[in-house]
């Protein structure tokens, strides 16, 4: 592919200071992310791939190396273009699902009528058709998880940056939400990084699998995931999809 | 047990408990032989009512001027003191701690300071009412003004919202339940206050009138007066409630 990379980072390196104390949050990140691909960066707790998350947002700058987002012709605006979908929904109690989806048009400030008719699209993409009305008490964990993708894509947002969306849901339900976000990610055609502690719904979603570890914070691996689209369930259970898992456990050193 | 849940059976016992509790009233009066000295009969008390000698009406309309205007005084500042402390942290650290230590203050043995300060009469007792009503609704917004998810400041951050973006959009409205719940405790602490200032030192109101009537021994009016204070304070707490019910979504109140 001669096509430009849509993230490009090269030895991206990240420090918190506390006090005097500093602590190596990411060591050396490299990695490429094509238009359009699904990354999924997997490692244990502290590892630096939520902090990876907040620079690529543009929340935190880093200390050190290149991150280059988006081309010349084409450039990146951090506010519009990036959707965030975190751990918890996060629903504003007070909301209403369809004006909690319109959160981020009305914080940049985008025409409502536009983006009132864009978010009931999304609602349906995301299958709450009927739910528009409805407080976020009234409903499912997961169903609230989808609202909040749905809100992550209101803006129309270039990148989606999504920090273990489904780390809180029950093991069914994940399941369900994760071929939910490949036909979402298919349907949209964004680019999206998925952070996960789960090996195989790293290697079950992504297009391409960072690996990072502890301890200290760094890169361990990026490969592509050589699995047909659309997945299945049943692809779990092939010898191809034990391989990609097995050099993961391998390398976070569960092997 | 779900009967018990639904509203009008709810309102049925509610009914039920109060109608009894009079009719207990009367059965203990009535077959106890009770002086109408130390207990007088619901009948004695409703008698009271109807005798124009004790100016009901004006008394009334003393104390509650002095419950509502210390309330809403309280309301006011409470809130507007919270406000600012979420907006400077440096007046927040200089002057949280400080009123914590005032609330520590039994506001009732403020009563005679404020006699001396500002003579007896309906001020002073609105004063007495504000400063025990205060500081609930003070802490309780500052608190709920504070309690903001880290990830939803990164939303409205990685959208580059504005500072009041945030406060209009999240920081209000999430802030509106403990505001509710402060609200509610003040509602019975202004009462007790309005009372209390009466007792210390006053020419007008139904406490005043207590005193009054306490000398001869009408214990009917003096039931009539309590009953009327409580009345008083019902309306302000169902007002209270009717206001939270209107603007604060359910699953979102604080007990």
């Amino acid at each position: 592919m001669s096509e430009e990379p849509f993230i490009h980072l090269a030895g991206v390196r990240k420090v918190y200071r506390t006090g005097r104390k500093e602590h190596l949050a990411i060591s050396d990140a490299t990695f490429d992310v094509m238009p359009g691909e699904l990354v999924s960066l997997v490692g244990p707790s502290g590892c630096g791939k939520s902090t990876l998350l907040k620079i690529l947002s543009g929340l935190h700058p880093h200390d050190g190396g290149e991150v280059r987002i988006g081309s010349a012709t084409h450039p990146f605006d951090p506010a519009r273009d990036v959707g965030m979908v975190f751990q918890a929904p996060l629903l504003l109690k007070w909301r209403r699902i369809i004006d909690n989806v319109l959160l981020p048009a009305e914080i940049l400030g985008l025409p409502m009528a536009a983006a009132r008719g864009r978010a009931r699209d999304l609602l349906a993409l995301v299958g709450l058709t009927g739910n528009e009305d409805k407080y976020p008490y009234e409903l499912s964990g997961g169903m609230q998880q989808r609202a909040a993708i749905a809100r992550a894509l209101v803006h129309d947002p270039r990148l989606v940056l999504m920090d273990e969306p489904f780390g809180a849901l029950d093991a069914l339900t994940r399941e369900k939400m994760n071929l939910e976000l490949l036909r979402i990610w298919k349907e949209s055609g964004k680019t999206i990084v998925f952070v996960t502690h789960g090996i195989s719904e790293a290697v079950f979603l992504g297009t391409r699998v960072v690996v990072f570890t502890a301890g200290p914070a760094r890169m361990a691996d990026n490969f592509a995931i050589d699995l047909a689209h659309p997945r299945t369930l049943d692809m779990k259970t092939n010898e191809q999809f034990g391989v990609y898992t097995r050099r993961i456990y391998r390398l976070l050193g569960m092997e | 047990m779900d009967r018990l849940n639904s509203n009008a059976s709810r309102w049925t016992f509610a009914i039920i408990a109060h109608v009894g509790l009079v009719v207990a009233w009367y059965l203990f009066v009535e077959l106890g032989n009770v002086p109408k000295f130390v207990m007088p009969s619901p009948q004695a008390t409703l008698n009271a009512l109807l005798n124009p000698s004790y100016g009901w009406w004006s008394n009334i309309a003393v104390t509650g001027t002095e419950i509502f205007g210390g309330y809403l005084l309280a309301l006011g500042v409470g809130v507007l003191l919270a406000l600012v402390f979420t907006w400077s942290h440096t007046l927040e650290a200089l002057f949280l701690p400080l009123l914590v230590t005032l609330n520590m203050i039994p506001k009732v043995a403020l009563g005679p300071l404020i006699i001396v300060w500002f003579k007896y009469g309906v001020f002073p007792n609105t004063l007495m009412a504000f400063s025990i009503a205060v500081f609930p609704i003070l802490l309780t917004t500052a608190r709920g003004l504070r309690e903001i998810e880290p990830e939803l400041l990164d939303l409205v951050r990685s959208l580059r919202g504005s500072r009041w973006q945030l406060f209009t959009k999240i920081q209000l409205p999430g802030a509106l339940p403990y505001i509710f719940s402060g609200m509610k405790v003040a509602s019975i602490l202004a009462v007790a206050g309005a009372v209390v200032g009466e007792f210390l030192g006053s020419d007008r109101g139904l406490g005043y009138l207590m005193l009054q009537v306490q000398v001869t021994l009408d214990t009917p009016a003096m039931f009539m007066a309590v009953l009327l204070i409580t009345l008083i304070g019902m309306l302000l707490y169902g007002m209270v409630l009717l206001l939270e019910r209107l603007l604060v979504v359910r699953d979102a109140r604080v007990a």
